[in-house]
């Protein structure tokens, strides 16, 4: 093992990692109020990525523009998903209810083959550069936007429901939605913002990963039960947890295409993910007690 | 069976039969005899999840792994072990039913997203399997050189006998679950899907029976693996990925999941659909199946079934005290 080998698999593992990390982080966004997993989760980061490409692309608009075009963009079919479908489907069981999660991210699956096509995209990195050499690593200047826009989002999120009125509302859902409609809560309304809050989550995901990994209609999937490993592992509706779980995962995966088979690389994240669930379904860092409360 | 189900049994026994001779002659849709052999391939899958879905009331996005574990173990025991369809045929459905069992014991205790999630994850680690080991598959490129089905030494070629061997299948197979949903296994799972934890109270033993059921659909799908692998003599991964474990949730749902008669409606339909009408838009048809699916579920969520005949096959359970000898 060269020292080099070993300091460029850990950056690419964690710079991956992180990406799992917002996925898992926006998966418990709603799965804290709603209690629901959204199946689309993975579509909103291939959309965010894509929406980038068009705006830098096509509309030749500056990047940081356009990541925060890609947001909104991404944030609003959050709400068209929740506002028109998911609030209608109020009475349905749960099976139902995953159904049309998964109904709906084969549409915006579908929606972005008919708009990209198959091929996929490239968008510039956030800065120029060459790689910076580091003890015999070539780290890209990229993977400095991704870790840095990922911790910035995690603060900004952990501030929100920490501090901010919409925030604590949001917890409160969580905690008990009859007690919270009862305090006032507009809880329908925090349910509304927290597919909107996952949808910009996820795009903003797929923004900066795009540079590094290319974008195309159909990672959708991959992106999302990785990100739901890294959400079961770091213990549902953790924050913290599912960074360190994704940083986890990242590395799993990138030291296996490293030592082991490339081909193979995708399995990882999932046999962890399988691992978790039958084993472990309160997480590395979720407590026995507060799993007793979820359905799994 | 109750009398209602006889009746449909036959009838559709008899349409089935006589199906054939009524295209054949027709030039314009001879070749729905070839859509119809699929459709009674994907049939045997639907009637399975729909035994897991509609009346265990668990989900299962792995239905296309299973379908692929029958086939690929058919097409590599005939193609490089000179194994006789016939023969690879119950070993495949005995492979798929194992991998269910050891997959069923820890991922049936997970509930409804947590399922759907874990039997997600393995149908995408099953597709990267097929994918990369190539050396036994032959990768994405696929793999040919399956032998056909024979019958007393003669090879079955047309799409007549096919047809036949496969529906005869779809027919034994509707008896077996029939045979099952109306003993005490069926009342069993009926408890479960209403509400396990009374189930469990009442002394069923939920854990085992959700097991069985999931083992029986995953047996289901790998003998039409089986039949669909020497009916095309071809294999490709891309048979076998998420997108086609989507389409037997579809298939189930559209034509409404607690009913067998719905599964079988539905798979019918969509197959029709899938192979004839949405073919002109190519790849974009998974647009029009998200659209049917969110439809489905948030307008019809009993399925084209519930439309027809509220009451076929569904729900209706017998009292205990007659069944004795079912």
């Amino acid at each position: 093992m060269l020292m080099g080998d070993v300091l460029q698999y850990t950056v690419s593992g964690l710079t991956v990692g992180v990406i799992y990390a917002l996925v898992a982080i926006g998966y418990n966004v709603i799965y804290n109020v709603t209690e629901i997993i959204n199946f689309a989760q993975g579509e909103f980061v291939m959309l965010g990525g894509l929406c980038a490409v068009f705006f830098v692309g096509t509309l030749h608009l500056p990047i940081s523009v356009a990541f925060l075009a890609s947001i909104l963009v991404v944030g609003a079919m959050g709400f068209i998903m929740e506002r028109f479908v998911i609030r209608r489907a109020r009475d349905v069981s749960v099976l139902s209810l995953i159904i049309i999660t998964i109904a709906i991210s084969i549409m915006l699956k579908g929606t972005a083959m008919f708009w990209w096509g198959k091929d996929p995209y490239s968008l510039s990195p956030f800065s120029s550069g060459g790689p910076i050499l580091i003890g015999g690593a070539a780290i890209q200047r990229q993977a400095f936007w991704v870790v840095g826009v990922s911790a910035l989002v995690v603060i900004c999120l952990t501030a929100f429901f920490q501090r901010s009125v919409y925030g604590k509302a949001m917890l409160a859902c969580a905690d008990n939605p009859n007690a919270a409609r009862m305090a006032g809560i507009p809880v329908r309304q925090m349910v509304l913002l927290s597919f909107v809050l996952s949808g910009a989550i996820g795009a903003a995901a797929g923004v900066i990963i795009t540079p590094i990994s290319l974008m195309e209609y159909d990672r959708g999937a991959m992106l999302g039960l990785k990100g739901f490993g890294a959400a079961v592992l770091g213990g549902l509706g953790q924050f913290h947890g599912a960074l360190a779980a994704g940083a986890l995962l990242g590395l799993a995966e990138s030291f296996c295409a490293g030592y082991i088979s490339s081909g193979y690389k995708d399995a990882v994240a999932l046999v962890l993910l399988l691992l978790a669930l039958f084993f472990k379904p309160e997480g590395l860092f979720g407590s026995k007690e507060a799993a007793g409360l979820k359905k799994f | 069976m109750g009398k209602k189900d006889w009746g449909i049994f036959l009838g559709t026994l008899l349409v089935i039969a006589a199906f054939p001779w009524l295209v054949k002659p027709v030039k314009a849709i001879s070749h729905y005899l070839d859509v119809m052999v699929f459709a009674g391939i994907f049939s045997l899958v639907s009637i399975g999840l729909s035994m897991l879905m509609g009346y265990a009331g668990q989900i299962s996005m792995a239905q296309a792994a299973f379908f692929g574990i029958g086939a690929y173990t058919s097409g590599i025991l005939t193609s490089r072990f000179g194994f006789n369809p016939w023969a690879a045929m119950p070993v495949g459905i005995l492979v798929s039913s194992l991998v269910a069992w050891l997959l069923g014991i820890p991922a049936l205790r997970l509930k409804g997203h947590y399922l759907a999630m874990a039997t997600l994850g393995f149908g995408v680690i099953v597709n990267i399997v097929l994918n990369e080991e190539v050396e036994w598959t032959g990768g994405p490129s696929g793999m040919g050189d399956i032998p056909s089905l024979s019958f007393a030494g003669v090879r079955i070629t047309s799409e007549m006998g096919y047809y036949y061997v496969v529906w005869s299948m779809v027919f034994l197979a509707l008896l077996f679950c029939f045979h099952v949903l109306h003993s005490r296994v069926g009342r069993a799972l009926r408890a479960i899907h209403e509400e396990e934890m009374a189930a469990e109270a009442m002394g069923v033993p939920t854990a085992r029976f959700k097991i069985q059921v999931f083992v029986l659909g995953a047996a289901f799908a790998a003998l039409a693996g089986s039949l669909y692998t020497h009916y095309i003599t071809f294999l490709n991964p891309a048979s076998f990925n998420l997108m086609w474990s989507i389409r037997f949730l579809l298939m189930v749902m559209v034509g409404g999941m607690q009913s067998l008669w719905g599964a079988l409606l539905g798979t019918v339909l969509m197959t029709f659909v899938g192979n004839e009408w949405l073919h002109i838009f190519a790849d974009f048809e998974i647009l029009a199946y998200g659209a049917i699916l969110l439809v489905v579920a948030l307008f019809l969520p009993k399925g084209l079934v519930s439309l027809i005949s509220p009451g076929v096959g569904s729900h209706k359970v017998r009292p205990p005290l007659t069944d004795g000898s079912s």
